[in-house]
């Protein structure tokens, strides 16, 4: 594929707002996890939250999107001059030709969970203030995001589960190569609701400690939220050494079972193959693999069947969701900012909570400073759904 | 966009599905579409395909029926074999029945969840039943513009057939809502469509459709009670365009999308 440069790229969630927290707690191995406290909850879980979400005021004329999602939403899309970079490539594309493609899993779903706890106890109504379109409806996001900043593209949510803010890039690509756009806004957005905390517990994949991708004493996931964003454009004209350029996407389904991946992690690998041929790299062009690593026990076995593979045990890699928990839909963005960072920055991030990780990979507990040229980041959702992404810097 | 739209990306259609209330198939709902025969409007009869094992044929809620019913109807009037085919599955929200009852036990003081409703509960669930069911291992897109999810699906499936230069089958759906959801989200019944879109003819053709973004104002329908049925379920804002295919007449369809724009299909029979 013609390679798309990512102008501009921002992550909010537990480890802080914006790209300098989470570059500075990936760097000493920080985690952003916490015993879950939410406001009646009873589960013995531990969750990523953002702080403050719920502070976050939209302004008036948006208010029918008031939800903790598009809350969130408006602060990532607030931090490291994003929303400026979005302006700036509005005057030269013109809004019309930005598309908006957002991954979420539960959008704003939350407004629901909390008007079914205010039912009229007569006729079973919903409050009248309840509003489906602007939260609960996944579309709600990209909607919002589209009103705040007065675009006018195409736009669609992407929900895919927990690739949904990974095949946002491939979407995004598309458009741009048939030329419909010239630009999108990508990334996820999803924040912590009571559907996922006690959906994931009712299939007893959440762990009762902070998750611990890929150790072998691993025992599930510890959900978070989060809002990413990245501004996709065509390469015009000469690029400083270290912009940020998406190489490759390659995207597959397992067709094997709705809550379990592949044992033998095909779907996976075969989203991994792709990203590569599409990035025409061979499997030791890659520097580091951000690992999707939930820390379920099924999931981390069939992803390191599947990198042992097609990388065999040498090529360094990690999953940062023990610093930021799995944000779900947000996840392939989160993820993608994070590699964005590796590339930057030139360090290998380590895996916070991990003590005993899997054999015959080169699976990295602490962060170190090395070389990092092209990154693997990969995305693997409930219901068979891979995505893998391939980012690299120009020099 | 106001000219031709030679440069935009275009497909030929080789395959359609339909299923909706008074709608059991395309070829009879063709002859409606075409004026040829009545709409008696009626319920939509869903069950789910003898393709999926027994255990995911119980679990199966009304969504993930409706959508492989019409891809699977699209995929055998084609003569395709749908292992191999990419999809977009697009769909203004999930299985509202299933929604319900999770979050009427979430309300409630236990707060148990089912393993099932909630992997039924996920926007691509259809898209995992169609991928158990087929065998399908190549990309499955799953996206949600809310009421314009039908135009969001088919500007996907375009592009990804003009870009990728492989067919790519688009299913829209949309199911109901429950009270007290409907109030809020009044979706009375089932619509699903699928549209096989391939780089070339295939050996059955209904024509060819280039799309891109307008201004223009969506089309109505001539017939008031399909019309109705078109505004009442977000995946049968794909009617105008289906029904240019069954009249076989040439021209540009304008779909509802979003606020600000529309989606403009050119469609030559």
């Amino acid at each position: 594929m013609n390679p798309l440069l990512i102008s501009r790229y921002t992550a909010t969630s537990c480890l802080g707002r914006g790209i300098g927290p989470m570059r500075d707690a990936l760097a000493v191995g920080r985690s952003g996890l916490k015993p879950c406290d939410l406001d009646g909850v009873a589960l013995e879980t531990w969750i990523g939250e953002v702080a403050g979400a719920d502070d976050e005021a939209l302004p008036s004329h948006l208010h029918s999107f008031n939800c903790r999602n598009n809350r969130l939403a408006q602060i990532g899309f607030n931090q490291d001059g994003f929303a400026d970079a979005v302006r700036d490539a509005m005057a030269r594309h013109g809004a019309e030709r930005i598309g908006v493609f957002l991954g979420t899993s539960t959008a704003g779903i939350l407004e629901t969970e909390l008007a079914y706890q205010r039912r009229d106890p007569l006729t079973g109504a919903l409050p009248v203030d309840f509003n489906y379109a602007g939260s609960h409806n996944p579309f709600s996001v990209a909607a919002f995001v589209q009103a705040a900043f007065g675009l006018a593209g195409p736009a669609n949510v992407v929900s895919s589960a927990c690739s949904s803010s990974a095949k946002v890039f491939a979407s995004a690509r598309r458009m741009i190569e048939a030329g419909l756009i010239d630009a999108a806004i990508v990334g996820g957005v999803d924040s912590l609701c009571l559907t996922t905390l006690y959906g994931f517990a009712s299939l007893e994949l959440t762990s009762r400690q902070a998750c611990r991708p890929f150790d072998l004493e691993r025992d599930g996931i510890s959900i978070g939220e989060a809002a990413a964003f990245a501004l996709l454009e065509r390469v015009s004209g000469p690029l400083a050494d270290d912009a940020i350029l998406l190489l490759g996407v390659g995207e597959s389904s397992d067709a094997y079972h709705m809550s379990s991946p592949h044992p033998e992690g095909l779907g996976a690998r075969r989203a991994m193959a792709a990203a590569l041929v599409a990035a025409g790299l061979e499997p030791g062009d890659i520097d580091y693999i951000n690992l999707h690593g939930t820390a379920t026990p099924s999931n981390d076995s069939a992803e390191s069947r599947a990198v042992r593979a097609l990388f065999g045990a040498s090529t360094p890699c990690s999953s940062t969701k023990g610093a930021t928990g799995h944000t779900l839909g947000a996840a392939g963005g989160v993820e993608a900012v994070i590699a964005a960072l590796a590339l930057r920055d030139g360090f290998l991030p380590g895996s916070p909570n991990t003590r005993d990780p899997e054999p015959d990979m080169n699976y990295l507990l602490a962060s170190r400073p090395a070389p990092v040229r092209r990154v693997l980041s990969n995305s693997f959702g409930f219901g068979g759904t891979n995505c893998s992404l391939v980012l690299g810097r120009v020099r | 966009m106001t000219g031709p739209v030679r440069s935009l990306p275009g497909a030929w259609i080789s395959g359609i599905g339909l299923l909706g209330p008074g709608l059991r198939d395309w070829p009879g709902g063709a002859a409606m579409l075409a004026g040829e025969a009545p709409w008696v409007p009626a319920n939509t009869v869903l069950s789910a395909p003898q393709q999926l094992p027994a255990a995911e044929r119980r679990r199966s809620v009304r969504v993930v029926k409706l959508a492989l019913t019409v891809g699977l109807e699209a995929v055998a009037a084609a003569g395709a074999d749908a292992s191999g085919l990419a999809t977009v599955f697009s769909s203004s929200g999930g299985d509202g029945h299933n929604c319900h009852l999770i979050c009427e036990a979430l309300a409630s003081d236990d707060r148990q969840v089912s393993p099932t409703r909630f992997h039924n509960s996920v926007h691509n669930a259809a898209a995992g039943y169609w991928g158990i069911a087929t065998g399908a291992t190549a990309p499955a897109a799953v996206l949600c513009a809310f009421d314009g999810s039908f135009a969001a699906g088919l500007l996907e499936a375009l592009v990804q057939v003009s870009v990728e230069r492989v067919p790519s089958l688009l299913i829209a759906y949309d199911a109901d809502y429950p009270e007290p959801l409907r109030a809020a989200r009044p979706v009375p019944d089932a619509f699903g469509t699928a549209l096989l879109l391939t780089p070339e003819p295939g050996a059955t053709n209904f024509g060819r459709v280039r799309a891109g973004l307008t201004t223009a104002a969506a089309d109505t329908l001539a017939d008031p009670a399909l019309d109705a049925l078109r505004r009442a379920i977000p995946a049968a804002r794909s009617l105008p365009l289906l029904a240019a295919i069954a009249r076989g007449e040439s021209g540009r369809i304008v779909l509802d999308y979003l606020d600000h724009s529309r989606v403009a299909v050119d469609f030559t029979a």
